[in-house]
Parts: structure tokens; sequence; C-alpha cells
């Protein structure tokens, strides 16, 4: 049903309830702490007045006379014994105080200088400069004044003893004094209280103190029936019941003229029932608890931080429209789709209108009810869950009443199809860091339960399939479908703004496969050849026999003219060139190089980068299906397996490794010597213990990179783990070094590991051992496996690393949110300069080259060697 | 001898807008005087080329991005009133 809000919001207009106010609006007066008599009745007077509102469904609110959801529920109050400092107004009682002279009222300022002020202020609001910060001169000045210029009392310095008690010179004030005080200057000042950035319209001073309390509707405060059918309050409802009873308490004992002591006891206690009502968290004061220990959700508690009415609710609320399962992946579909099983495309719709136009073939749709059968061949044929009639009403199709829905269906009704192949749809997954967390993607229905998608989209949503789960939301309008298709579609996004390059291509066993099938120069049979572009949907010529340079040719643009460096490379372009580390792609002809991350990865793909630039992201788009196909195809033919073998390195080589620790441990010793007989020479700069440490960190950190160096002499391609490590699929050649050769130095906060027992790490070493086993050098290798004392220093180190990544997530993220907050507004203007929403200049020109870092390349404007290149060769 | 701060590496060049400027910036832009960045009176740079309340001071940038960058500020007075 269509509801149509029948008041609109002109203006909104904030200050302070009065006590007659709140009397006014009150619905009736709470003098009881109890809730519900032993029927179950709510009491009269009570918490839970019928007066209040409903909340039980089929009632009528005695108010107002309507039913739950059409009442809004009507406010009640509480007529305290004593009154109490609000806490939420402590700060601003605290400056008026201060403002202002006891005896008589008045600001703490001569008539000539309050004469020129009201000037000022006249100026301030005009300017529309903050009233606030003006109001904050104005109490600077009076704090200079010691006699009141107008009654002549002494001014002494009013302190504020958090969060509600306020001194004069040293003495406590009783809020009813506070109150007093308060109301002379509400009577002195008038008008002027605008000067200490108070609207007397709207707000008195003396308000800030509490004598009437509003007892919020039962509706904002509902009590819920367990399943034992015993009543559960809410937190809010608790507090109250705390101050009812106090309250009662505190008048019976002053009327019955009990005790000062006492009476001022049950006031502070009424004080602090009543702040902690407003603000469980105040500083200074423990939080009130319930019996369980929880402490209780008071109205503070309601909307502040992340689980709050604004994070939560206001900000972000949950949808209608969407989904979220685990996702899996599935290399045979495009980048673009997003694979959706078929329970949920049952449950997700899209609203079709129906027109002249089209009102036979949604007939037919209606008639095929929620639950159709496939065709013969195929698994999923969408049906219709609803249909809202032209008047606004909602009708659920079932089986049964498909067929007489259909035939009454009337032009300008909307049917609710269910999801369907060639949908768009969001795809989004937590964090939602940038702008690549949410793209729109075409449904594909699929069987089972997970959502699949292409493994190249990995990258820019950070998804891997250990478990992740992922949303997925349901475009409702034209409007949005076309603006996701236009701005959203992945294809869209293969190039990030974040650096200007691609952040979507292949990854792991793609680049591999790519790299076996262009590296070197094997040579494939006609059927191989046939099997690997096949995969790709090459449906062109085939040789008898084909490298794999030219299988892959088979997929590139016929215009493509790249050179430049693979990721295999490592030194020079001449020394690369030879060992088939240069990448030289003529006319779409693969010449020279492997092909591997540099060249089709996510991040580095410069072919990916390319074609994108060149011909759009259509072409892209289909060159990324293509590659990753290809990559699959040639990594399955010619078959590939890793195991802990590939880290096994010759008998020699081991004793080398050994020998190169030895060596290390020794010069450590020397340098332990030289360091006890002060022969060390010492850095500028550092003290004698910094020096050797920093000596020692070089010679482990060499022993290191020697013992690395060794093991990857002994690991070259034939080796399945290198050709990882390599062409930039997986791993790096640090991993397998630390898996073959040695582990080495373990660190905490970038020193050697040197906390634990007194004067040594662990209670294996003796006191003072300065030594490479003592401080954390790791001389196993993950292969052989580490010793205990090794494995605890790793442990150490791998501790610091994980507490690094919590912090630094939280940090980064409280950041984010202040910087989205802070330039939500901020855009960009068609003549090229940064505005703000009013119009105020940011930047005159956008990033001060006005360049679109997502058009960019890798952030410049233009690669001038790429066109140096193009020109030249062409 | 009081040091040049103008001549400072880190302090860019300032240099206050011609009347005739002001309308041209102001026309390019479709701006207020009021809608610029601002600086005060007395910012020591303000003070060094001796740029007056109401004044449009052009400040010309190296930039990582684009080479050079020229932005402007408008001079104003501190005053909460
Ligand atoms: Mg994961
Ligand atoms: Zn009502
Ligand atoms: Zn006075």
């Amino acid at each position: 049903m269509i509801t149509k809000s029948k008041k609109i919001i002109d203006k909104i207009a904030f200050g302070l309830l009065s006590p007659e106010k709140i009397r006014k609006m009150s619905a009736t007066r709470i003098i009881t702490p109890d809730t519900y008599d032993e029927d179950g009745f709510p009491i009269e007077m009570g918490l839970m007045d019928p007066r209040l509102g409903v909340i039980e469904p089929g009632l009528r609110c005695k108010t107002c006379g309507q039913k739950v959801k059409e009442c809004p529920g009507h406010f009640g109050h509480i007529e305290l014994a004593m009154p109490v400092i609000h806490v939420g107004f402590a700060k601003t009682i605290y400056n008026v105080l201060k403002a202002t002279c006891r005896g008589c009222g008045k600001l703490l300022l001569p008539e000539e200088e309050i004469i020129k002020l009201r000037e000022d202020y006249k100026k301030v609001v005009k300017r529309g400069n903050s009233t606030a910060a003006f109001a904050k001169e104005v109490i600077k000045k009076t704090s200079k004044v010691t006699k009141c210029p107008y009654c002549g009392r002494e001014v002494l310095p009013v302190e504020l003893d958090k969060p509600t008690t306020y001194r004069e010179g040293g003495r406590k004030l009783t809020p009813a004094e506070v109150r007093e005080w308060l109301e002379k200057v509400s009577d002195a000042l008038g008008d002027d209280l605008r000067l200490l950035d108070i609207n007397p319209e709207v707000a008195h001073p003396e308000w800030m103190v509490l004598t009437v309390l509003p007892v919020p509707p039962v509706t904002t405060r509902p009590s819920i029936t367990l399943e034992t059918g015993e009543r559960s309050e809410d937190d809010l409802t608790h507090k109250l019941v705390d101050i009812i009873r106090i309250n009662q308490r505190l008048q019976e004992n002053r009327d019955a003229g009990a005790p000062q002591l006492i009476v001022e006891d049950l006031w502070e206690l009424l004080q602090y029932h009543v702040t902690t009502y407003f603000d469980n968290q105040t500083s200074g004061i423990p939080p009130a608890r319930h019996r369980s220990g929880r402490a209780l959700k008071t109205l503070a508690q309601r909307l502040k931080g992340k689980e709050g009415r604004f994070r939560s609710n206001l900000s972000g609320k949950r949808v209608n429209f969407s989904a979220r399962t685990v996702i899996s992946p599935d290399p045979n579909i495009s980048i673009n789709e997003v694979g959706i099983p078929i329970a949920i495309a049952k449950e997700l719709t899209v609203p079709i209108k129906v027109t002249p136009y089209n009102i036979e073939e949604m007939k037919e749709l209606v008639k095929r009810g929620p639950e159709p059968e496939p065709l013969e061949g195929t698994i999923y044929l969408p049906g219709v869950n609803y249909v809202i009639r032209p008047d606004g009403r909602r009708i659920r199709v079932t089986s049964e009443n498909a067929e007489t829905v259909a035939e009454r269906l009337e032009v300008g009704s909307i049917i609710e199809r269910q999801l369907d192949d060639g949908d768009i749809v969001l795809f989004n997954r937590q964090p939602s860091l940038h702008r690549m967390s949410m793209m729109a993607h075409k449904a594909k229905i699929l069987p089972y339960k997970t959502f699949r998608l292409n493994l190249a989209v990995c990258p820019p949503y950070n998804a891997d399939f250990d478990g992740d789960e992922m949303n997925l939301h349901v475009l409702q309008s034209e409007e949005a479908r076309a603006e996701a298709e236009i701005l959203m579609k992945v294809q869209e996004h293969i190039l990030s703004p974040r650096f200007g390059g691609a952040i979507i291509g292949a990854i792991h066993d793609h680049i591999t496969g790519c790299f076996l099938l262009t590296y070197g120069n094997k040579v494939f049979s006609k059927e191989e050849a046939l099997y690997i572009l096949s995969a790709t949907g090459y449906t062109g010529k085939i040789k008898e026999k084909m490298t794999g340079k030219e299988i892959f040719s088979k997929i590139l643009p016929e215009d493509l003219n790249l050179e430049y460096k693979a990721k295999l490379c490592n030194s020079t372009e001449e020394e690369c060139r030879k060992n088939d580390a240069y990448v030289v792609i003529k006319n779409g002809k693969l010449l020279e190089g492997a092909i591997d991350e540099a060249s089709i990865g996510a991040f580095k793909g410069k072919i990916i980068e390319y074609i994108m630039r060149k011909d759009g992201s259509k072409a892209a788009r289909k060159f990324i299906d293509k590659v990753t196909k290809l990559g699959i195809a040639s990594i399955t033919l010619i078959g590939f397996t890793t195991g802990i073998d590939d880290e096994d390195i010759p008998e020699e080589a081991q004793m080398q490794i050994k020998g190169v620790l030895e060596n290390a441990k020794k010069k450590i010793q020397d340098l332990i010597r030289a360091y006890r007989e002060g022969e060390l020479e010492q850095i500028p700069g550092r003290s004698l213990e910094e020096t050797l440490e920093m000596e020692i960190m070089r010679v482990t950190g060499k022993a290191r990179d020697q013992t690395g160096e060794i093991a990857s002499r002994h690991l070259g391609l034939d080796n399945s783990a290198v050709i990882m490590a390599r062409s930039g699929a997986r791993g790096s050649m640090l991993n397998l070094s630390q898996m073959a050769g040695a582990v080495g130095q373990q660190a905490v906060r970038g020193e050697r590991i040197h906390r634990g027992y007194h004067g040594r790490t662990l209670p294996h070493f003796k006191k003072g051992d300065l030594g490479a086993e003592a401080k954390g050098f790791v001389s196993s290798s993950y292969k052989s496996g580490l010793t205990p004392t090794e494995y605890f220093f790793h442990s150490m180190g791998g501790r610091e690393g994980l507490v690094d990544t919590a912090v630094r997530t939280s940090r980064s993220g409280y950041m984010q949110r202040r910087l989205i907050n802070a330039l939500e507004n901020v855009r960009l203007e068609e003549d090229g300069s940064v505005r703000e929403t009013t119009g105020k200049v940011v930047q005159f020109h956008y990033g001060e080259d006005g360049i679109d870092p997502t058009k960019s390349i890798r952030g410049k404007a233009v690669d001038p060697e790429l066109i140096l290149k193009e020109v030249t060769n062409e | 001898m009081k040091f040049d701060i103008l001549k400072h590496t880190l302090v860019p060049h300032h240099e206050i807008l011609s009347g005739e400027d002001v309308e041209k910036l102001l026309k390019t832009y479709k701006i207020k005087k009021e809608d610029l960045p601002q600086m005060l009176v007395t910012d020591p740079v303000a003070k060094a080329i001796g740029a007056k309340d109401g004044d449009i001071v052009k400040i010309v940038r190296k930039s990582p991005t684009a080479g050079t960058s020229i932005s402007y500020r408008l001079v104003v007075k501190k005053e909460i009133i």
C-alpha cells in the first residue's frame, strides 16, 4: 500500500522544554514505580499507563483512540521532589554561572560594554558567523571581573565538579540554589541572553535545572514478553522506575522532616539516577547496571556510536531486495556476471510496469505463478511473486490464484517478477573501502547455494573463498539500472582511480598458465592448440604446430604494439632479452618474452591497461575473459603441481648455507667481543649499544640474503614454486629461501628480540648473552623445522604482525569515516574547480593538474615513452 | 637583520592581485569574493607583501602533479564578530 505523508516538514527548531510545557503535553502524571498489576494489566499513573500509548495489537489508545502503529504515543511526567541538574546542559549552566552575578543575576560587564556587545552580536548574526564563538569571547571577558558592576557583590570563582556539582568560592551549590541563580539571570538579562548564545524565546537558563521530568511514551520503550510468558521491560523503563522510587523516598523523608543529611543523600541519589537516565556513560560516575551486571542502555546510548540510531538506523539501514551468502569461484562466467542461486533468485524481484504494449506478455508471466516448471533443458524459469494493482493493493501470487490474477491484470499494475538472467544487480563485499567494493553485475541464475564470481574480480573486492560472504542488491527503477549499467558495471572499473592501472586482471593459476604457455619456445600440436584456444571461444585457423607465443597471440587485438620488461626480468633490458624476460608485441603478435604478472596480472597488467585505454572497456573485458580461460586451459593441459620437495636443495648447498650461518654467528661474536673490549667504532649519533645492535642486524640481514641467494641458485625455472614466484602468480623468492635456506632474524619493534626474563630472553640462555641465538636469530629453515627457542621467537615476531594489522585496520577505518563525512559534500564542477555545496572553492583545478586518476597512466597524464615508441615504430 | 621569509624555499610565491585581475578572476569562476579560500591579514606572508583586508592574493606553488599550480586567497581580518 502506498501511504502518503500528510505533513511536510518545513523547518526544525531546537529549544528547551519549560516545566509548564512538560506538564501541558503530558497525558498523565506518573506517581507509582509499579508497571503491571497481578493480572497483567497496566497500573494507572504507573510507567505503563494506557494513556501513554498502545503497544499491544488490538487495543486502542486511551488518549487518542488510535490503534497500534497509528498512535504515536504520548508523554507523561514525573514531578521531582527536588530540582536536579540536566547533565546535558552542565557545561552551559557552568558558563552562565561564570558570566553572571549571583546577587542580581546581571552580566558581569559594565553597561557601556554590554551596549557595544549588543551591536557586535547583531553583526555576528548578519555575517552568519558563529554565535557560539562570540559567546565564548563574552564569557572570557567576564572572567576578569572581581566585583559586580551593578550590585557591588564580590564575584566568587565558580567551579564545576564533573559531572553535575557546582561550587561558588569552594562552597557547594545545591541544584535548587543553582536554579534560583539562573532564574535571576533569566529575569535580569532578558534579551541579552543572546550574548551568551541562549535564545530567550525558546530557552530559559533555569529550565536546564529540572523540576519536572518528561516520561517518554511506551512506544519508545516497549516491554517484550519472553517465551516463558514473563515480561521484560526496556532499560529506559528500569531507569524511570529507579527515578520514581528515589523521588518518592525523597519526598516522604523531606515531608517527614528527616535529618538534612539523609535528605541530601537521597537528593544526590536522585541526581545520579536522572544523570544516568540521560547518559549512562557520564565520566566521573559509575554506570547504572542491570541485575546481571550489564550496563543499562539509556537515552544517550540509543543515539551514540556504531550501534546508535545515527550510524545503524539513519546513515545505514537494512534493506529489502537484497541477499547475502557465501561466495565461490566460477572461471566460466564473465567478469561482468555474477552467479545467483535459484533459491535466492526466486525471492528477489524486479518490478515491471504493465503497459498496453506488454500486457499480454505480462499476463503470460503472471500465469506462471511463483513456482513455474523450468523449460526442457533449462534449470530455471522466473515466475511472479506479487502483483501491485493500480490502487496500491498488493496481491501475493500463488500457484492457485495465478490464473485468475493474470486474467484480471490491468494496465498500470506493477508485477514483481523473479530475478532472471541478465538483470542488473549490485554486488558488494565489506569493508567497502573504495568504489570497486560495490559494482554492477549481470545476474546469471545457477544451481547450488553460493554466489559465483569470476576470479579476476577477486582483487577489487579483496575476496577469497575461505568462507567470505557477499551482499547483492536488485535495482528497482529504470534510472537506477541505467546508472548502474553505465557507471558501475565491472568492466568500467578495470582501471583503478587509486593508481591509474588495472585492478581487475589475471591472478594465481591464470598467470602460471600463461607463463607456462609462453615461456621459452614450447611447441604444441594441433590437438593441444585446439584444446587451449577453444576454451577462449577462438574460431579462426590453427596451424599443424604452434608455439605457445603464437597461441597467446590469437587472443591479442591485431593492432597491439607494446614493449616492456616482464615480471621475470630482474636486470637490464639486454640481459632480459636473452632470458625471454622482455616482452615484445608487434601488430598483435607476441614475438618475444614470457607472459606473466607484468602483462596480465591484476595491479600490474600492462596489456590489460593498454587495451582498456585504446579500445575501451568492452574490449578489455573480452580480453580478460579470454586470457583467464586461456591460462586455465594451458595449465590444465601442461599440468602443474607444487609440493614441499620443491624446496629441496642439494646437500652441498645445505653445507654452504650452514657455512654462511656459522660465519655470521662468528662475526656477531667478534662484534660482541669488540664491544666488550671497547674497540667497537661508534656510529655518529648512536650509543655504543645501538651501534652494536645495528652492526649485528646488518650481519644477520646479510646472512639471510646470502642463504637465499645460495638456495635460489639451486632453484631454477624447472621448479614449480619458482615458476609461481618469478612469474608473480603467488609467493616470492624470499618465501622460498626462508623455506629452503634459513628463516633469519626475528624482530619486535624493528629490534632484535630482547624482552622476556631478567637479562635474557628465555631461561635457556645465560644472562647478558648478546649472541645470535639468544636474540631471536632463526638459522633453521621452515622446511627443516625450527628449534623450540626459535619457534618461540618466531611467534613473538608473528604476534607483532597480527597486532599491527588489527590496530591499523581499526585506526584507518576511523580515519576513513571522518574523511568521508568531511568530504561527502565536495564535488567537481564543470569548470574543473572543486567546490563545496555553497559554492566555496576548495581547489581551483582538480588535483592541481585536472587529471582524473582513473584515466591517467599510473597517475601521469601522458606516457611520453609509449607515445615515442608508437610514433617511431609505425 | 630580519630574515626575508619570501625567500624561504617552503614559502610559495605570493602577489596581490590588481583590481582588474580580481574582476577577471571572479568572472571566470562565477564566484563572489567570499567563496575564495581565505588567509589572515596577520599571516606572516600577508604582512610581508603588505596585503590588506579584502585583497586577493595570487599564490603560485610547485605542484607534484602539475608542475606549477595557481590558487587565490582572500585576505581577511580575524574576528569572531
Ligand atoms: Mg577470506
Ligand atoms: Zn495515542
Ligand atoms: Zn550583581
